[in-house]
């Protein structure tokens, strides 16, 4: 038996002790660090944080300058293009791996391997492929189609495809693991009940299988979009957000403001509307979630 | 709440993990149907396409460069050459400095061994104690913890250049270290959290009543019995803070960058004419690492990247 404590703030200290990384972390650096930004995106900091509030200044500047629209743009394009193909792609490439098929280890081994490499490799390799001259546009024109043209990563109408290509290619295995996963959830007797009724196989996943899997396509919603607003690397390593601003992202312009720009104050407006746009995807989702599973008990 | 879709995230890598092992569609009939050939033909298909970068990425590293500049980028190199190999480790060039990506190598690795020891120490301890020995207010912080993974990089890099700069450690690898352990913190706690809860009760509590503490636990019981899960992080830990970039950038000083740093600065840099074959195989050598921990680890990489894929 313990011996009795004067003071309830030493029971169970161990664990407290143990805890201190924690508290700290979640107090100082996210909920610190967090609110810290949101007040300094009121200020007019600039080379050094400074608190002479301006109101919203910054975040009237930051709507107007080009960099920033085109990033918003480019956000969304990359944002639909990644959210749209990486579900349907992973779906697909699950749904063929499910069909017990030999070699499905390996299968799985190659659609998943460009998730282990960081996105500056990922960005560097795509940037050599895409390369006019070497890469597939000289290929082809080499093959004798003279005037066959695929240069997005010099084009900036199309430079945004050329960096969501790279992205799939590094993250749609994660999406396929998660479907495949999700497919071994469902009920052999379902797929038996589907055949003897006569149902196509097409439309059993599309009426009965899909549906049934919605928390693992919830699941994948959730991993994928939070990474949208984090893309960064890929385009510092493919693009520098070139030719000229024709694919910046937030991301960037949040750490070119901050570091090289000197420009505090937009830096933190501009990483304050990347905290909101992450709360709008969020918090409707958890409260359909967290809300759902409250009624249920 | 953010807990939910981690949760999930780590059942879903579980299952991953465990029922990868048995396939459940339709059984195919013939081994020549044209169902089979279908199936097969675009499974191969698409794996070359996967396999594509990779292959390019090697025989560019091992072409020289006239045969670049004449050539295409999918044929084999008619002559094996070793030196862009040579040159990119020893002595490609990042603005002045000329001793190739070695120094970002040997700093990624002093940077990513005590991040991930560190890392995984905290976590582990930590989950163990939200796990077995709750105490009041545990739970906000670990939902403020969680919440905190979803929440840009961006958004708190500042307020830590701020902190590391009062504590003295701005642009050190010591610095960065705890950076890393910082952002590790939510997915492993959780990781750590959730394994433990699922030690049976009995256990704990026989070893309470023998007299054990809360260190005499950890270390004699829940350590022994969790070797898997520790793995898992391992894995998760070395490939993610390996692959690191923006961290990188923003707290380490040129001479203390890690290697994907580097590797942008060589490849991206403006003076000097663009050799191809010694960016791809500095590209390659930076993708050694996470590549061999990939194919080595096999199952046990899906459960850990699917359970830390929230991190970003």
């Amino acid at each position: 038996m313990p011996q009795q404590r004067p003071n309830r703030l030493f029971r169970n200290l161990h664990a407290k002790i143990a805890a201190i990384p924690m508290i700290l972390t979640a107090v100082v650096v996210f909920a610190g660090g967090s609110i810290w930004t949101v007040i300094y995106s009121f200020t007019s900091s600039g080379l050094l944080p400074r608190l002479n509030f301006v109101g919203l200044a910054q975040y009237e500047r930051l709507w107007w300058t080009p960099r920033w629209l085109v990033s918003i743009e480019n956000l969304f394009i990359y944002g639909l293009g990644m959210l749209v193909f990486s579900l349907v792609i992973g779906f697909l490439l699950a749904a063929l791996l499910d069909q017990k098929i030999r070699f499905e280890n390996t299968f799985r081994t190659i659609f998943l391997y460009p998730f282990a490499l960081s996105f500056i490799v990922t960005g560097l390799v795509w940037q050599w492929i895409l390369n006019p001259d070497f890469g597939v546009q000289g290929i082809v024109r080499g093959l004798g189609w003279e005037s066959f043209s695929f240069n997005p990563l010099y084009n900036p109408d199309i430079v945004i495809y050329g960096i969501l290509i790279a992205a799939l290619w590094q993250s749609t295995g994660l999406v396929m693991c998660l479907m495949l996963a999700g497919l071994r959830g469902i009920d052999e007797e379902i797929w038996k009940a589907a055949r003897v009724d006569g149902i196509p196989a097409w439309k059993t996943y599309l009426f009965i299988v899909i549906p049934m899997m919605r928390p693992v396509f919830i699941t994948a919603l959730v991993i994928i979009a939070t990474g949208i607003v984090k893309v960064y690397d890929l385009v510092v390593a493919q693009t520098s957000g070139g030719p000229g601003i024709s694919s910046e992202v937030p991301a960037k312009y949040v750490y070119d403001m901050m570091f090289s720009s000197q420009n505090l104050g937009q830096g933190f407006a501009a990483s304050t509307m990347m905290l909101v746009s992450v709360l709008i995807v969020i918090i409707p989702w958890a409260y359909l979630e967290f809300g759902g599973r409250m009624r249920r008990g | 709440m953010a807990s939910i879709v981690t949760l999930n995230t780590v059942g879903v890598a579980d299952r991953a993990s465990e029922d990868l092992v048995g396939p459940r569609g339709a059984r195919p009939a013939r081994a020549f149907s044209r169902r089979n050939i279908f199936l097969y033909g675009t499974l191969f298909v698409v794996a070359l396409y996967y396999l594509l970068p990779l292959y390019v990425m090697v025989v560019t590293s091992l072409k020289g460069m006239p045969e670049i500049r004449v050539g295409n980028i999918f044929s084999p190199p008619l002559e094996i050459t070793f030196e862009p190999w040579v040159k990119a480790w020893a002595t490609a060039c990042t603005g002045l400095n000329c001793d190739g990506l070695s120094r970002g190598f040997w700093n990624s690795v002093r940077i990513t061994i005590p991040s991930v020891v560190l890392s995984i120490a905290i976590a582990s301890v930590n989950g163990y104690a939200l796990a077995n020995w709750r105490f009041k207010g545990a739970n906000v912080f670990f939902t403020i913890l969680i919440i905190g993974a979803f929440i840009p990089y961006q958004v708190m890099l500042y307020p830590i250049v701020i902190i590391l700069r009062e504590i003295g450690l701005y642009g050190s690898l010591t610095g960065l270290v705890l950076v890393h352990s910082v952002f590790g913190m939510p997915i492993l706690t959780l990781l750590f959290r959730n394994y433990f809860s699922s030690v049976p009760e009995e256990l704990f509590k026989a070893a309470r009543v023998d007299g054990a503490g809360f260190w005499g636990i950890y270390f004699k019981i829940m350590l022994p019995m969790s070797l898997p899960i520790f793995v898992v992080a391992l894995i998760l830990q070395v490939t993610g803070i390996w692959n690191d970039f923006l961290f990188g950038v923003v707290y380490t000083r040129p001479e203390t960058y890690p290697m994907t740093v580097q590797l942008n600065n060589i490849v991206n840099s403006v003076q000097g004419v663009k050799e191809y074959n010694v960016n791809m195989a500095a590209t390659l050598l930076t993708g050694l690492v996470p590549l061999i921990v990939y194919f080595a680890s096999g199952k046990l990489f899906v459960r850990g990247i699917a359970a830390g894929a929230v991190k970003g």
